[in-house]
Parts: C-alpha cells; sequence; structure tokens
C-alpha cells in the first residue's frame, strides 16, 4: 500500500496509540483482531450499557486531544438521550503547523480510531458517523476506507452490529484546504456543504450540531483512546499520566532538531528538554531558542523554560499552550523575526474572512511584517504590530483570530530585541537571504520587475 | 455531463448523507468534477449545482473558498509543496526556489507546456518529513534537489 506514514519511534513498552510501532501492519484487519483489537467494541455491545460507557470514559478522565482539553465523556454526557438522529462527528482536519499525529494514527492504527468512533457511537446512540478528514488527506483517506470496508465485511459496522440491534454507518468526508475547519463549528458547516466558517455557540454541537442534530464532535487522537480505555478500564488508563491529565498523549516534535517525528508518552512525565532529547536533540547541538508547543498558535516559550512539564496544566503556567502538542523547535540559528512572519503569514491565510478583527488584523500585520523583512522597517512598526495584536486579541469570533495573535505577542514579549536588531541590521533594504521569499510572495518585484502575485 | 460519466460515483457519494440534505454532497461532487474538467469550470459548476438542487452562485463561493478546488486550468501535475514554518525550519523555502529554477516558472504559475504547476502550501500535516510536497495529493516526503529531478523526469516520461 502507497503512502504509509509515520516514524518508529519507540518510546514506552507497549503503546497505547502508536500501536503501529509495536505491531507491524496492524492497519490490517486481522493483525488488529489478533491484537485485542474490537474487543473493546464486542464488550461494550454484549455487557454494557450506553451510559456505562460513557462513565468509564469519564472516570478515564480522557481529555480531549484535538487542543481544547475538554474531558471526552463529559462532552459525551451533554447528548440529550431522547432527541435522534444524532452524528458523531470525527476531526481530522490536523491543519496546526507543526501537527501530524493523527495522520500516523489514520495510516498506521486505522482499525482503533474506527472502534473508537464506534464505542462513542454506542455511548451517545448515535447511527450515522461522519470523520472529517483534510482534503490533502487523500492518501490517508483511503487507507481508512478500507479499513471501514473490512470492519462493515466483518459484520463490526452495519446493521445490527453483532446482533445487538444497533446500527452504525460510518462515513469519510473530505474537506478540501481550510485550516478553519478545525474549528468544530466551522467543520460543521463545511460538512453542511457551506462555506467553512464558525458559528455563534450557543447553541452548542451537542444540542444543535450537525442538521441541527445532537452531536458530538471529537478529534482521531481522542476518540483512538477509547477502545483501551473501555477494554482495560480507567483505573488502568489512569496508570499513566497526571491526576488532571490522565493518559498518554502523541507529541509531534519538528523544525531543528535531528529525530523529527511522533513521540507517545505518558502526560506530566517528561519535560520539554528530554522531549528534544529524545528527537535526537538539536541539528549541530545548537543552542534551543525558542519553542512552539502547539505549533503556530501557542505563544512561544524561550528556552529558560525548557524545564516545563508536558501536561496541560504545566505549559499554562509557563505561559503557553500544550494544545495539540505540536512541538516546533526553533535553535539559535532561527530569526524570530521571520519565523514570527511565517506564522502570521498562515494565519492571513487561513483567515475565513468573517470576522472584521481576524481579516483585517492578520492583513496589516502581515503587511508590517513584510515591510520589516525587507528592510525597510522602523521601530514604529515593532509598536505597531504590538497594537495590532492587541486590538484583536479577545474580539474575534473564534479562535483562530485569538491564535494569530499569539505569534505576534509571545515574541515581542521574549524577543523584543530581536525585532530591534532586525530593523537596525536590514535598514536601507537589506534583505538577507530573504530576497527569493519575498519574491515569490509577491512582496517584492522579481528580477522580471514584475510583482508575481499575491 | 458528470451524471452520465460519473453515476455510479456521484450516486455513492449522494448515499453518504441524508436525502434532503444533498447540499453535503457539495464538496465530493467538486472533486469529481475537478476530475473530469481539470479545474472547476463554469459548466463543472452548473452541473454539480443541479445534482444538488441550488444556485450554481452557491457551488461557485464554494470553490473559491477551498483551496483544493482550482477556478482555473491547472498542469497535468499539481506539485503543492509546504513551505509553512516547521519544513521551512528544514530547508523548505530553497528547495522551493530550486524547483521554480528547474521548473523554470514561479511558485503559482504552470509550465507552457501545461504540465506542471508549481504551489506552495500552508502545513500538511507531514512536517517531520520535510522538505514535504504533494503530487497530485499523492505525498512526496524528504525531498532532495536529487529526488525532485528524478520526480520530474518520471512524470514526465508518463
Amino acid at each position: 500500500m502507497s503512502g504509509f506514514y509515520g516514524t518508529k519511534n519507540k518510546t514506552m513498552e507497549r503503546h497505547v496509540l502508536l500501536r503501529d510501532v509495536d505491531v507491524p501492519n496492524i492497519r490490517e484487519y486481522d493483525v488488529y483482531v489478533a491484537n485485542d483489537g474490537y474487543a473493546a467494541w464486542k464488550k461494550a455491545l454484549t455487557t454494557m450499557k450506553p451510559d456505562e460507557v460513557i462513565n468509564v470514559v469519564k472516570d478515564s478522565g480522557l481529555r480531549g486531544r484535538g487542543g481544547a482539553g475538554f474531558p471526552a465523556g463529559v462532552k459525551w454526557s451533554f447528548i440529550p438521550k431522547d432527541i435522534f438522529p444524532k452524528y458523531v462527528v470525527v476531526n481530522g482536519d490536523e491543519s496546526e503547523a507543526g501537527t501530524f499525529k493523527d495522520h500516523q494514527i489514520i495510516d498506521g492504527n486505522p482499525h482503533q480510531l474506527i472502534e473508537g468512533v464506534a464505542l462513542c457511537a454506542y455511548a451517545v446512540q448515535a447511527n450515522t458517523s461522519y470523520i472529517y478528514l483534510r482534503g490533502e488527506f487523500y492518501e490517508p483517506a483511503k487507507t481508512l476506507q478500507r479499513a471501514i470496508d473490512e470492519a462493515y465485511a466483518h459484520g463490526m459496522l452495519g446493521k445490527n452490529v453483532l446482533g445487538s440491534g444497533f446500527d452504525l454507518d460510518i462515513h469519510i468526508h473530505l474537506g478540501a484546504g481550510a485550516y478553519i475547519c478545525g474549528e468544530e463549528t466551522a467543520l460543521l458547516s463545511s460538512l453542511e456543504g457551506q462555506l467553512g466558517q464558525p458559528r455563534l455557540r450557543p447553541p452548542f454541537p451537542a444540542v444543535q450540531g450537525l442538521y441541527a442534530k445532537p452531536t458530538v464532535i471529537n478529534n482521531v487522537e481522542t476518540l483512538a483512546n477509547v477502545p483501551p480505555i473501555v477494554l482495560h478500564g480507567a483505573q488502568w488508563y489512569r496508570q499513566y499520566g497526571t491526576e488532571k491529565s490522565p493518559g498518554t498523549k502523541i507529541f509531534c516534535v519538528s523544525g531543528r532538531v535531528n529525530k523529527p517525528g511522533n513521540y507517545e508518552l505518558p502526560l506530566g512525565k517528561y519535560t520539554i528538554r528530554e522531549l528534544i532529547e529524545m528527537a535526537g536533540g538539536t541539528m549541530d547541538g545548537r543552542p534551543v531558542k525558542g519553542v512552539l508547543p502547539a505549533g503556530s498558535s501557542a505563544p512561544i516559550l524561550p528556552a529558560n523554560l525548557l524545564d516545563t512539564k508536558l501536561d496541560y496544566e504545566s505549559v499554562q503556567a509557563a505561559g503557553s499552550i500544550l494544545g495539540s502538542a505540536s512541538f516546533v523547535i526553533l535553535d539559535d540559528t532561527v530569526d524570530i523575526v521571520w519565523a514570527a512572519r511565517k506564522m502570521v503569514r498562515f494565519f492571513k491565510h487561513e483567515s475565513c474572512g468573517k470576522c472584521t478583527p481576524c481579516r483585517e488584523g492578520t492583513y496589516w500585520a502581515l503587511k508590517l511584517y513584510d515591510k520589516i523583512l525587507s528592510g525597510h522597517g522602523t521601530l514604529a512598526d515593532v509598536d505597531m504590530i504590538g497594537e495590532v495584536a492587541g486590538q484583536m486579541a479577545g474580539k474575534c469570533f473564534c479562535l483562530l483570530g485569538e491564535f494569530a495573535t499569539s505569534p505576534m505577542q509571545s515574541t515581542l514579549k521574549h524577543f523584543r530585541a530581536e525585532y530591534e536588531a532586525f530593523i537596525a541590521n536590514h535598514q536601507g533594504g537589506k534583505m538577507n537571504g530573504y530576497t527569493d521569499e519575498l519574491i515569490r510572495e509577491g512582496v517584492l518585484a522579481g528580477p522580471e520587475g514584475v510583482i508575481t502575485r499575491h | 455531463m458528470l451524471r452520465e460519466k460519473r453515476a455510479a460515483d456521484i450516486a455513492q457519494v449522494l448515499a453518504k448523507y441524508p436525502p434532503e440534505r444533498k447540499r453535503s454532497a457539495v464538496m465530493p461532487l467538486l472533486y469529481i468534477a475537478q476530475e473530469e474538467y481539470g479545474y472547476c469550470s463554469d459548466e463543472a459548476i452548473r452541473e454539480v449545482a443541479e445534482i444538488i438542487g441550488c444556485d450554481p452562485t452557491e457551488v461557485k463561493s464554494i470553490v473559491g473558498f477551498y483551496t483544493m478546488f482550482y477556478e482555473q486550468p491547472v498542469g497535468r501535475y499539481v506539485i503543492d509543496v509546504c513551505d509553512d514554518l516547521p519544513c521551512a525550519l528544514r530547508g523548505a523555502d530553497k528547495f522551493v526556489t530550486y524547483c521554480e529554477k528547474r521548473l523554470g516558472i514561479r511558485a503559482g504559475q504552470t509550465t507552457p507546456d501545461g504540465k506542471f504547476t508549481l504551489n506552495t502550501v500552508m502545513c500538511i500535516a507531514a512536517c517531520d518529513r520535510a522538505p514535504v510536497a504533494q503530487v497530485n495529493r499523492e505525498y512526496r516526503y524528504e525531498l532532495t534537489e536529487e529526488s525532485f529531478d528524478r520526480m520530474l523526469d518520471e512524470l514526465s516520461q508518463s
């Protein structure tokens, strides 16, 4: 099969999620079944009431792995019992810069996701599920569809599963290139065939979600946790992690390290420094300048905070967010102004245009960064970036706009001196290696004398 | 006509959604249309609108919103190279510059023979294997100048 994805970093004796590291070909139905696969599904259908499934997930303390960290079992318990149909929607939009964990689950261990979806659907009594994958997951979607087909063929999905009287259909829905669709209400709009723009809450999706029906939306990684929890119990799950952040988490490590990849670890056991060491240390052993714990959305943590523990509370206390745990490592060769511009460019590109602070704020912020990067910045521009970010913060319709302020505000907070030095060193259009990039992006005229595009 | 040529695929797509919620099929149908027409032409948009029973303008707005639907004709091979931060920390910008030179076009353009379109894209969820690209939505990992040359040679012959 082409396109199989995944780095094989053995970080645990037995992985809970990245089981493809331990068991070759676990993406095949037979291999999955031979390794406890669908045992939780059989257990739930034959011995547990739906509420018991919700309760074990609640007791496990499993928190949403998409970024928000909301307790999954609590979310499920919000679904009204007496309204039908209900839906389970899986968020596989995975578009946060630096995140590639769901990619590996879908490609390497797809049946565990399917089983998790099934358990969630049974718990809330939904008979239909849509797995929303980003459009670029065209190949992983084929792997997942093949696994879904296998599950149907073996009677794990479809009508009257295992004679329980419970029906379940799972469909894949491909997006088409829009980061905003990772926001749950934008995802629902997209799935309904509308523009992928967020909706006002309340009503929350649990009450009025897909087609205005009660809907659970969970991230791929969240649901992949559910089969082992149901099979082995909440106490078993809680052997990993901390009281408030139980379980294991996949840490995506990218950027200036020797062994970038996915690393599954118990939450709260290791520090950022240890994670970087696991990832082979920095390239050429250079000092770390800063770390983005959740891709572009997370405020940067400078090197003096590398001993922060890897759990939701500790990263938050350090001034950032654990979010999807996509650690982008920046060493001392990285220009912070350039890196911040890359992130602002991302948000400007991905802003859905619905609300003014985000749409206009990211647009003008990028203009300011372009000006500085092309060697025409002034100190007043640096202040203006802070002002634009300040005007956006707390005023955007959804979190995308709020996240867009992170690269601006956090780099200004920790690395303002670098902005000032950059401006001093690049006066009069001196560009220091960014020329090709800026021409490509239409910021500067190329040798052809024309600005090629915007 | 899509409805004749891709009847089975269209039926399969529509079956995923409640009958009164055909509009949910707009994105999968646009992918089918794009496969047939190469891009989301006005004709393709009208046909998709007819199938789901809405105004073509609404379908057009979907095409405009999502980056993976093409509003203009593209090359036979669309090469999407990620130059977002995590990839850029591992040499993606230099790599894109090489791609531009090798193809003789800038990112966002198509070669005069209509064979290749080169785009830069935002993060495509494979940052540990940068520089990374997709060619007609299929991943190409850990690209180098040499492997890019080889890839172009292979695609040119096919």
